[in-house]
């Protein structure tokens, strides 16, 4: 009648199956917010990715004669690789962006918890390099087209990468180049004389992947994340942190701008830096587990993402950087013991046992 | 009382569950019909039994005698005759012989008299507690009087009263602080004689302020050089390792004893048992136990001889209601499972609990998510030295500081793929010893 088992008797409400379900939640309003901006093949998008990855966890469940579909970590790897996609990708590539995720990143190292990498982030960057062109190809929001002439569009970070070393100001590039601007932006930077590409960024009316577009969205879940104790806010933070000092100091010298002249906010809100400080750098599985080693890894992240954005060929770095801090993961961890309690310098111990 | 301290590393912040019994005055448990009085009430070496089948036993008689230095004497709680000796197996599953007494109608009202300790010297004080069988009775039970022998050349810095009770549900310290305040501190300044310390501290916890403001007060009133320290919530501080971090910033050394830092570690619980030993030369055979849990009727503070089944205090308490999925001995956190109630009440029981099943949840692999290694109080990496003796490599885990790992059950506690790390540690360090 009774059970017998080991302390502790209590457990913390957190669980993963239980963190999985949060990161959904926490990613849902941001998914929800690209469906209405690039419409129906965008939700189709999103439902294609979530349904291949699972099916693909199903039937290597089977494989296995294990059912691991219930720590939901197959939709969150689906539901990221399909907010990472550009809306009007042929629906094949978001396909074998999960069976490679889950299949052969996941999978084939041993399951979940084995994984060397992010399979969201693996199979973004393999279906990346196998289709440059057909994932770089942008949708621009049905509000910002004022007519049909705009199918496919630069972001405002590949727009800016192409014209940085005229040594103009990102709005000056922007507006020159052809994006265009929310009612809203443009009225707040005519009275308030705010960058409007800024405000688009941040709310959310700017060509991307579908996932990746309100900045102010991905903020309010990452928080949420943070709140649930799913997350630290060590690895945002610092990812953040680091990059925009690095873009601050450095970002204005391929322009010609000289040290400290490096614009900051635009390329915080844009691309894939909010998704990726937030809710790729944050996964458990491929991250160091001391809080040094946490630190660390951030800023590396940011480190990369900063070279990559600013001195490669590439115009998002941010998936490449996490891939390959995810690579040095367990290299950090061992180095990056905890401090053990009661291992105290020597001559602390002297005193110890002199008194 | 101006500043609140704690430790700083690892540590977690389970629900305190204290509300059950917060307010529940202790009460005196009838006699139970037979007493159960192992000679394994403490840690080291099981105490020798003196009396045998058919033999008749008086209140406070030593029935008992310790077998070695770390062991104690064992006392009679009641006046009565033995009616068996066999061996029962005690809720920390070790198996002991155990003297059946069952209690006579009438009993003495003994041990009133008071004595004046005060003209009592250092090793008078220090015979008494050992005399009296005296152990630390929040849970580990070492012989008091093992720790109050200070070698010569050791200074003892602090003396710290340990009313932290980190331990969730459990309350009959906090109940003996607000009931028995005076007592306590005089049990305070009886341990302090007894290891003459340079300052007395009393470390509790924030959500028992109302107990430290009342012994604030009255040590004051009474001239006591007693300190009151506030702490903040954190399992475990109630260990002494972390709470002697927590009040005088110093670490133990690994492998080491408070008194290697200098100091000395004093259960509320013990201190008052020294008082009443002291004072009114009362041998430890009864203490406050706690029976509360979500299964309890009524979740009740209590005051019962050693020896006493859990049966009967359940049956005090109301019974068990339905849907009861485990009874632990302890606190929810180190406490240990019993598998059924006719286990004996020992000097260490500060809690009973029936409680439901509280980890429920599916179990999945480690995930590295690294919060076993963010709440350890240790600084050890639970999820490595798990992995290793997952493997069955116990000397690589052992070099992890698998022996320094106390198993207060922070890493179990917060685990989400719900991994018994305690468990396996337990494993580990039997397997790890046997190299």
């Amino acid at each position: 009648m009774l059970t017998v088992r080991t302390s502790p008797h209590d457990h913390d409400s957190i669980s993963t199956d239980k963190a999985m379900l949060y990161v959904v939640m926490a990613l849902l309003p941001s998914a929800l917010w690209g469906c209405v901006m690039f419409g129906f093949r965008a939700v189709l998008v999103l439902l294609v990715s979530i349904a291949s990855s699972l099916l693909t966890e199903w039937l290597l469940g089977k494989m296995n004669k294990e059912n691991t579909l219930l720590d939901y970590s197959a939709l969150v790897t689906g539901l990221l690789i399909g907010m990472n996609m550009p809306p009007s990708i042929p629906l094949l590539i978001p396909v074998l962006a999960s069976l490679f995720a889950i299949f052969v990143v996941k999978w084939t190292f041993g399951g979940l918890g084995c994984n060397w990498a992010n399979p969201a982030i693996a199979g973004r960057v393999f279906v990346f390099f196998s289709f440059s062109s057909l994932m770089s190809k942008f949708s621009t929001p049905w509000v910002l087209k004022s007519s049909a002439e705009l199918v496919s569009s630069a972001t405002p970070l590949s727009a800016l990468k192409m014209e940085i070393s005229s040594g103009l100001s990102s709005e000056a590039i922007l507006s020159a180049s052809g994006v265009p601007v929310s009612g809203i932006a443009a009225s707040l930077s005519s009275s308030m004389g705010i960058n409007p590409y800024v405000v688009d960024e941040f709310l959310g009316f700017a060509s991307g992947c579908i996932g990746e577009v309100s900045a102010l969205l991905l903020l309010a879940g990452g928080l949420f994340l943070i709140f649930k104790k799913v997350i630290s806010w060590r690895i945002p933070t610092c990812y953040i942190l680091s990059y925009a000092i690095l873009q601050w100091v450095f970002g204005g010298v391929r322009g010609g701008n000289g040290l400290c002249s490096g614009e900051v906010l635009l390329p915080i809100l844009s691309g894939g830096l909010m998704l990726g400080a937030f809710f790729m750098a944050t996964d458990w599985v491929t991250t160091p587990t001391t809080p040094k080693g946490e630190i660390i890894f951030a800023v590396g992240c940011g480190l990369f993402t900063f070279i990559i954005r600013c001195f490669g060929s590439l115009a998002e770095g941010v998936s490449l950087a996490i891939l390959l801090m995810n690579m040095v993961s367990p290299t950090i961890d061992r180095f990056c013991k905890a401090k053990k309690f009661g291992y105290v310098k020597p001559p602390k111990k002297e005193k110890g046992a002199k008194a | 009382m101006l500043n609140i301290a704690t430790f700083k590393r690892g540590g977690v912040h389970p629900d305190d569950m204290k509300r059950l019994t917060k307010d529940k005055a202790v009460e005196r448990l009838p006699l139970p019909g037979e007493l159960y009085v192992s000679m394994s009430q403490h840690l080291g070496a099981p105490a020798t039994p003196l009396k045998a089948k058919g033999d008749r036993v008086e209140k406070g008689e030593v029935i008992g005698k310790a077998s070695s230095f770390i062991s104690a004497d064992v006392h009679s709680p009641v006046s009565g005759s033995v009616v068996d000796v066999r061996k029962v197996r005690l809720a920390t599953g070790a198996n002991a012989d155990t003297l059946v007494i069952k209690p006579d109608q009438e009993q003495p009202d003994s041990f009133k008299t008071a004595f004046d300790w005060r003209s009592q010297s250092k090793e008078e004080i220090q015979a008494l507690v050992k005399e009296m069988g005296i152990v630390g009775m929040g849970g580990a039970t070492f012989p008091t009087s093992v720790k109050f022998s200070v070698p010569t050349g050791k200074k003892v810095e602090y003396l710290v009263i340990n009313g932290v009770e980190c331990e969730p549900y459990i309350t009959c310290d906090y109940r003996l602080m607000l009931e028995n305040t005076d007592d306590l501190l005089e049990g305070a300044m009886i341990a302090a004689k007894a290891v003459e310390p340079e300052k007395i501290v009393i470390g509790i916890e924030m959500n028992k302020m109302d107990a430290a403001e009342r012994l604030d007060k009255r040590a004051k009133e009474l001239g006591y050089p007693i300190e009151i320290q506030p702490l903040k919530m954190k399992y475990p501080q109630g260990d002494e390792k972390q709470l002697l971090k927590a009040v005088t910033g110093r670490e133990i050394p690994s492998g080491k004893l408070p008194l290697d830092i200098g100091c000395i570690v004093c259960n509320t619980a013990t201190t008052y048992a020294i008082f009443e030993a002291v004072k009114y030369h009362k041998p430890l055979f009864e203490r406050r136990i706690t029976v509360s849990g979500e299964c309890i009727n009524e979740p009740k503070n209590i005051l019962a001889p050693i020896g006493t089944p859990f049966s009967s205090l359940i049956e005090y308490c109301g019974g068990m209601k339905d849907g009861v999925y485990e009874l632990v001995s302890g606190g929810p956190m180190m406490g240990f499972d019993v598998p059924d109630e006719s286990v004996p009440m020992v000097k260490g029981s500060g809690g009973l609990l029936a409680l439901p099943d509280k980890k429920k949840g599916l179990t999945f692999p480690c995930v590295s998510c690294g919060k076993c290694v963010q709440h350890c109080p240790m600084g050890l990496m639970p999820n490595r030295m798990f992995r290793n003796i997952k493997n069955g490599n116990y000397a690589e885990a052992m070099a992890l500081g698998l022996m320094d790992c106390k198993e207060c059950g922070c890493c179990s506690f917060s685990c989400p793929s719900h991994i018994d790390l305690v468990q396996g540690f337990k494993l580990g360090k039997k397997m790890g010893r046997k190299k």
